[in-house]
């Protein structure tokens, strides 16, 4: 890959990662750029999540380094990493099912430094994007739908004011319906400026709101393009993912 | 035979009282537990120092609250300190490591205390030497006032963790600890806040208990196992669970008592925990597991 | 050809082994050889703890009601049935263990890890508190004396125990259980154990009754912990409702971590290790030796979790 760039919001150089003796991520480099959306692409299992999982701080790379604006944060606790501006939304959502929506959003807003104005303002701002969140903000978040659920990851993503976001799989498990919905939360985040670091299933989906595109196979980039040139039906992507 | 029902109504007075310090005791083992993970062994220790601050305290300023929140605070330091040291580097190892170490730290702990203070019993004044009459008895005002406060503490913690900005980042830890690390919460330094938090309401129990029975370094076993059977058939790591579980065994023992000895009595708890396991091994206390 | 190696190593270093101890007695003083049978009776409770924490993966801190019971039980044979019997004696103990051990077995084995750990310690302050107050059957607290048994076999010889004969029939006894419990672990039963250990929700799904071999492993650890009783009750003469405390659990637990659970023998180097550090340090300290005692053992349990055998096995191999 190339050197560093002074650019790139985030840059993985080259970082391995096992989970006991499986060696699951075989030399990962890929960057995102401030405000881009990013997708990465691949089969199941080919270490996507793991990816994002390793710059989260949540496993940790045996080699390799992570950059978040030029300065490493390889092996920082995840916390840290939350408090730099780094947002993750999980696969499977993970919402604090006994905690309310408003509890739900808390854990990310009750930071140090985070004066009460802009807490009611940053409230306010997903409540406008989200309403249904306001509508529900004083029900356990195990008690919300899927997209429900998702809204809710996202929206608790965004009280850290993040630079960016790791998206993964947004739309697995829901309703055809609300898989636009995730389309129109993307254009939101983009419009706040946030760079989005996005694995997605959805082709179309994936192509349409990301600028470039990284294909994964056997734990390591294998492809890169612009999200532009490509289709959904393109040789390369029936070659990575199969379709 | 036939029991007298101003006995029955007084027995259920002290079994109340009892039941109050011992749910305090059993909140902070559980909350320990539900939160991290960690039998803590040394809870029964914590109680007896607080106890034995309180003593401290007391002769140095005369003042019984004054020893309660200072002998509080000091163990909650102490809480802190040792989670730190020999806790944190167990963070993901086997549960049954942190059962070990604690363990080891009830040792120190209590041998600690009786080089420090001695085998011989301290006997810490009450507050309050008031008594109001209840049938044919004198009954101790400060009973009901070791009680109260007990719920009072209760009931703090319980706002604490509904309210405070700090309770809901100990839920979501609860609940799930790698999400609320990566929602920024620093989740090692939850887990030490709730250890001292956990070792002051010890402390408090050891306070408020002291002018019962008088303070010795041995009595943190006894109330360590107690608060273990609490914990067991309470539902482990289930706060509300704990404190019905506590008053129901205490009302439990305190009605044996009327017909045999104390440490017979004691033998109830044991039967109502064998009981639990056999029916209902999640505990008595909580919501039927999904 | 390297594996025969290895299990030559093995029985010269367990024929030296044994051979020291067994003429300890001939060079020792008095006190010193008292304290080596000592060592020996500890470290076959601990041994037989090593069952469930090292080979099941079970923490009891529940094994000084096997082991009181074992004492009592002796305690009970030499005081009713004139002449006093040894053999007798290791009957009764071996019946008192081992129903506590059934008792035992059958509630706390329907749970595991910690939730186990806290039961075994529960059930066994139960006995405790039993053995405490029900003065009538066990002289509550000032507990029993009785006579020690002669050694022998009736009909064919009889001598009365010495320091020496006590020393030798205790090492007899525990390298036997020593050689038994080596071959059960290493049976398909102690495999099935050790599976347990690695995996129970695999275990149950090949089909074993895991809880069926829970049961009999505290029953087995169970039973070798009130044989160290019965020892116990042989050298000391007396039964006391301390022998049934928690402290004598609890140090189990210590010998095993210090010595390396999951070995056998790391069990007895950990007693050993722990009744000298005891012997040391007690000199200085009286009885707040626990203080550096307890100290030792977090740091163990932290840095050094394989015990000293395990440590001192990695060193080797450097």
């Amino acid at each position: 890959m190339s050197a560093p760039d002074a650019a790139a919001l985030v840059e993985v150089e080259a970082i391995h990662t096992h989970y006991g003796k499986s060696h699951i991520l075989d030399g990962v480099s890929l960057r995102v750029g401030p405000g881009e959306v990013v997708g990465l692409l691949g089969r199941n299992g080919v270490g996507k999540s793991t990816t994002l999982k390793s710059i989260m701080g949540l496993v940790r790379p045996s080699r390799g380094r992570v950059l978040l604006e030029g300065k490493p944060i390889t092996g920082l606790p995840a916390h840290r990493l939350a408090r730099l501006g780094i947002g993750y939304v999980p696969e499977d959502r993970r919402i604090f099912r006994q905690l309310t929506v408003i509890e739900n959003l808390r854990t990310g807003l009750d930071r140090q430094g985070v004066a009460e104005a802009r807490k009611h303002a940053l409230l306010q701002k997903v409540y406008d994007y989200f309403p249904v969140l306001a509508e529900r903000r004083s029900q356990p978040g195990g008690t919300l739908s899927g997209g429900e659920q998702q809204m809710l990851a996202i929206a608790r993503a965004m009280m850290l004011e993040p630079k960016i976001i790791l998206l993964d799989e947004p739309t697995e498990g829901l309703m055809p319906r609300m898989v636009s919905q995730i389309s129109k939360i993307i254009r939101v985040l983009r419009r706040e400026r946030i760079a989005i670091l996005l694995v997605e299933q959805n082709v179309p989906l994936t192509l349409a709101a990301s600028e470039r595109v990284y294909f994964m196979e056997k734990g390591a980039i294998r492809h890169h393009a612009a999200a532009s040139e490509l289709h959904a039906d393109d040789a390369v992507i029936r070659q990575y993912l199969g379709i | 035979m036939e029991i007298p029902l101003d006995l029955i109504l007084i027995q259920t007075v002290n079994g109340i009282v009892t039941g109050m310090i011992l749910a305090l005791v059993a909140s902070g083992l559980t909350l320990i537990f539900g939160i991290m993970d960690v039998v803590n062994f040394a809870h029964g220790e914590l109680f007896m120092l607080g106890a034995y601050f309180g003593v401290i305290v007391l002769s140095a300023t005369g003042s019984f609250w004054v020893a309660l929140v200072v002998a509080t605070l000091m163990v909650a330091l102490l809480g802190a300190a040792l989670q730190v040291v020999t806790l944190r580097p167990l963070i993901g190892r086997d549960p049954l490591t942190t059962i070990l170490t604690t363990f080891g730290i009830s040792l120190v702990l209590q041998n600690y205390a009786l080089w420090q203070f001695g085998p011989v019993a301290r006997k810490i004044q009450e507050p309050l030497s008031g008594h109001f009459p209840l049938f044919y008895l004198e009954y101790p005002v400060y009973r009901l006032v070791i009680a109260l406060l007990s719920a009072a503490i209760i009931g703090g913690l319980w706002l604490f963790l509904k309210y405070g900005r700090y309770g809901i980042w100990i839920r979501a830890t609860m609940q799930d600890r790698v999400m609320a690390q990566a929602m920024g919460i620093p989740v090692p330094w939850v887990y030490t806040a709730v250890f001292a938090i956990g070792a002051g309401m010890a402390a408090a129990s050891g306070v408020l208990f002291g002018p019962l029975v008088g303070v010795h370094h041995t009595m943190g076993l006894d109330w360590i196992l107690r608060a273990f059977i609490v914990v067991v058939v309470g539902g482990m790591g289930s706060l509300g669970g704990s404190v019905a579980a506590a008053i129901f065994i205490s009302l439990l023992e305190a009605y044996s008592s009327i017909w045999v000895s104390p440490a017979q009595a004691a033998i109830v708890s044991f039967v109502v925990l064998i009981l639990t396991l056999l029916f209902r091994p999640t505990g008595l206390f909580v919501p039927t597991p999904k | 050809m390297r594996e025969r190696d290895h299990a030559r190593v093995y029985w010269t270093g367990f024929t030296v082994v044994v051979a020291l101890l067994a003429l300890a007695p001939l060079v020792l003083p008095e006190y010193w050889r008292r304290f080596v049978t000592e060592i020996l009776i500890w470290g076959l409770l601990a041994m037989s703890s090593d069952i469930l924490i090292g080979y099941t993966g079970m923490v009891s801190f529940g094994h000084s009601a096997f082991f009181g019971l074992g004492v009592y039980g002796a305690g009970a044979a030499l005081l009713m049935v004139k002449p006093p019997s040894l053999w007798l004696a290791i009957v009764f103990g071996l019946i008192g263990a081992g129903s506590v051990a059934l008792f035992v077995a059958y509630f706390s084995t329907r749970l595991r890890d910690i939730y186990f750990a806290i039961t075994t310690l529960i059930f066994s302050q139960i006995f405790y508190v039993i053995i405490f107050t029900w003065t009538d059957v066990t002289g509550g607290e000032n507990g029993l004396t009785f006579r020690k048994p002669p050694l022998g076999i009736p009909g064919v010889f009889s001598t009365p125990f010495t320091t020496s004969t006590l020393h030798w029939f205790v090492l007899a006894v525990v390298t036997l259980s020593y050689l038994l419990l080596r071959r059960i672990t290493h049976s398909p039963f102690g495999m099935v154990l050790q599976s347990i250990r690695e995996n129970e929700a695999r275990t149950r799904a090949i089909g074993y009754p895991v809880e069926r071999y829970k049961i009999a492993a505290v029953m087995l650890s169970g039973l070798f912990a009130g044989l160290a009783g019965v020892l116990y009750a042989v050298q000391k003469s007396f039964a006391a409702p301390d022998f049934v405390f928690f402290l004598i659990s609890g140090q189990t637990v210590i010998f095993n971590v210090i010595g390396g659970i999951g070995t056998l023998v790391g069990p007895i180097v950990g007693a050993g290790f722990f009744l000298m550090l005891h012997e040391v340090l007690s000199r200085f300290l009286t009885e707040y030796y626990l203080i550096p005692v307890g100290i030792i053992f977090i740091a163990m349990v932290i840095f050094m979790p394989q015990g000293l055998l395990g440590f001192a096995r990695r060193w080797l191999n450097r």
